[in-house]
């Protein structure tokens, strides 16, 4: 019996294994693995598989911000409509309804802080419902997606070869 | 000018140099390496059990613990060994934290053996019995174990080696480097012969927690009549993935412990303190880091297994410790050519099975703690080798 836990942990660690490494490791057949996976994706639990990049690492760094806005819901759709309206923006990363001191968290990448700036300016501020924003920009990504990214605290192996383990 | 080999001792001069020391260095001083050759957990010591020491240390924890190490951890310990394998032990006299298993392996050795008493050692197993051994003017007497039995040790095989002299059986399992496991079947046909023949046991149980497929560790001194006879020697270097804490322990009799805490108080004094306090916290509260780990090693050694038999390196499967222990008898080359071969040919660090005794000549172990990503990488090169390169 296929696990979809399983198979989907395994995934979301690394989209790279292929179907006969999975289906080593979760004992069922090359088969049973690629209609998991097919059903999985039809179905809209796999929602992709990407590559995470560390941008700091390539020469020209894009620039990141974590939007706060406080918005009035509308009476009948809430804030659905309005999140709707945020998240089309293709500069728009992330959109996710909070608890707490604000509304809406939204991630902005842009190629510089003012290009983020003015898009919060010309594009979020003026939308019906917001209230009010508060533009928190990204300095440096220490980890993310739970790998680290800051290179004082990447994973490095050092063990060494001892005779006696 | 001294001459030093005059003056130095002539047991320890006389143990043979490790044959894998020459290898490791030619591995360590090429580039683009691919190890599968480590002997300890690639995961990280669990955040909130580093706090723990963190911790003490901020509060100025950093002086000597008692001799047989903190009570709390002693009971600690002593519950753990109760809830994880059913057997009971009393943390003021029968429970010894030790600086990693292998000074309760040391300690256990040299408490036990007068001169010329034989010590009877499955092979292949951990390198260190034999020179412990030798240097506590023990006899280390050989018990080979085979691949068709998956390298347990049988009553027959241990039956043989018996001599009047035999004293110390060392029982090493789950086992370094095969990965077996002795099934309580197992145990019940080693305790006949021990009783039979009035041996006392050291069982090294550290990868005790590291076992898959279903069969839970059976403690040989859970066994009818064992305890009285058995040294239990555990530690939390693999089970918690805290090598470089160096901390282990041993229970058993008190007359036996007694004597052990005698030689470590002299010797050591007492087990590193920052890691005694956040040992204490992995027994409280790590037993999801542990199911954790065990999850993904047996996700790693599935992988391996499946490979290392697909391309046609016959494989046991393990079912303890974190290593596979294939059969490259089909190459035609010794455990040692073909380990370097592979080095060379493929930059593929493994070890040849013969560092664990001559019966693990034809072998050579592949450790998996390591990631899935590095594991498949490996084995895509072991698979390139055996195609192209032989």
């Amino acid at each position: 019996m296929l696990e979809n836990e399983s198979l989907l942990e395994l995934l979301e660690e690394d989209a790279k294994l292929t179907p006969a490494q999975l289906s080593a490791m979760l004992g069922v057949s090359e088969e049973e693995v690629r209609s998991a996976v097919a059903r999985l994706e039809k179905e809209g639990v796999i929602k992709g598989y990407r590559t995470l990049v560390n941008w700091e690492r390539v020469s020209a760094p894009a620039a990141t911000a974590l939007i706060e806005l406080k918005v009035t819901p509308k009476k009948d759709t809430g804030f659905d409509e309005i999140a709707g309206r945020i998240m089309n923006f293709p500069e728009v990363r992330s959109v996710a309804l909070m608890s707490g001191g604000f509304d809406l968290a939204v991630t902005v990448a842009g190629k510089t802080m003012s290009d983020i700036a003015m898009f919060v300016a010309r594009r979020l501020a003026p939308i019906e419902g917001v209230l009010s924003t508060a533009t928190h920009f990204v300095l440096t990504r220490y980890k993310e997606g739970g790998v680290i990214f800051h290179s004082e605290y990447e994973e490095i192996d050092e063990r060494g070869s001892n005779l006696c383990d | 000018m001294i001459d030093y080999t005059q003056r130095t001792n002539r047991i320890l001069q006389q143990l043979p140099p490790s044959g894998i020391r020459r290898f490791f260095d030619i591995a360590n001083e090429m580039e683009d390496v691919i190890s599968l050759s480590v002997g300890e957990p690639d995961f990280h010591t669990p955040w909130h059990i580093r706090e723990e020491g963190i911790a003490s240390l901020e509060k100025g924890r950093t002086r000597y613990t008692p001799n047989r190490g903190f009570a709390a951890l002693r009971q600690e310990i002593g519950r753990f060994l109760s809830r994880h394998y059913a057997v009971d032990y009393d943390p003021a006299t029968e429970i010894l934290v030790t600086v990693g298993g292998s000074e309760a392996i040391d300690l256990c050795v040299r408490s036990l053996l007068n001169p010329g008493d034989e010590v009877l050692i499955p092979e292949p197993s951990f390198v260190c019995y034999v020179p412990i051994t030798r240097m506590a003017g023990g006899v280390p007497v050989t018990v080979e174990t085979r691949a068709e039995n998956g390298f347990r040790l049988t009553a027959e095989a241990l039956e043989a080696k018996i001599t009047a002299k035999s004293k110390l059986l060392i029982l090493p399992y789950p086992n370094n480097p095969t990965g077996a496991v002795m099934r309580r079947e197992d145990l019940e046909a080693v305790a006949r012969v021990v009783e039979r023949h009035g041996l006392l046991v050291l069982s090294d149980e550290i990868y005790a927690e590291l076992t898959y497929g279903g069969a839970a560790h059976v403690a040989f001194s859970s066994l009818p009549g064992m305890r009285e006879r058995t040294v239990l020697i555990n530690g939390f270097s693999k089970t918690y993935s805290m090598t470089g804490w160096r901390l282990g322990y041993a229970a058993g009799p008190r007359e036996i412990l007694a004597l052990m805490t005698k030689l470590h108080q002299f010797a050591i004094m007492s087990a590193p303190t920052t890691s005694q306090y956040a040992a204490i916290e992995a027994l409280k509260n790590g037993d999801e880091d542990v199911a954790y780990m065990r999850r993904q090693y047996d996700l790693r050694r599935r992988l391996i297994v499946d490979g290392l038999n697909k391309m046609g390196l016959p494989c046991f499967e393990p079912e303890g410790a974190f290593y596979v222990f294939p059969s490259i008898q089909s190459t035609g080359l010794t455990s040692q050519a073909f380990c370097e071969k592979l080095l060379y040919a493929r930059r593929v660090a493994v070890v040849p099975g013969d560092a664990f005794g001559a019966s693990g000549e034809g072998y050579v172990r592949i450790s998996y703690s390591y990631s899935i990503a590095h594991i498949a990488e490996a084995l895509e090169r072991i698979h390139a080798f055996l195609q192209h390169d032989l």
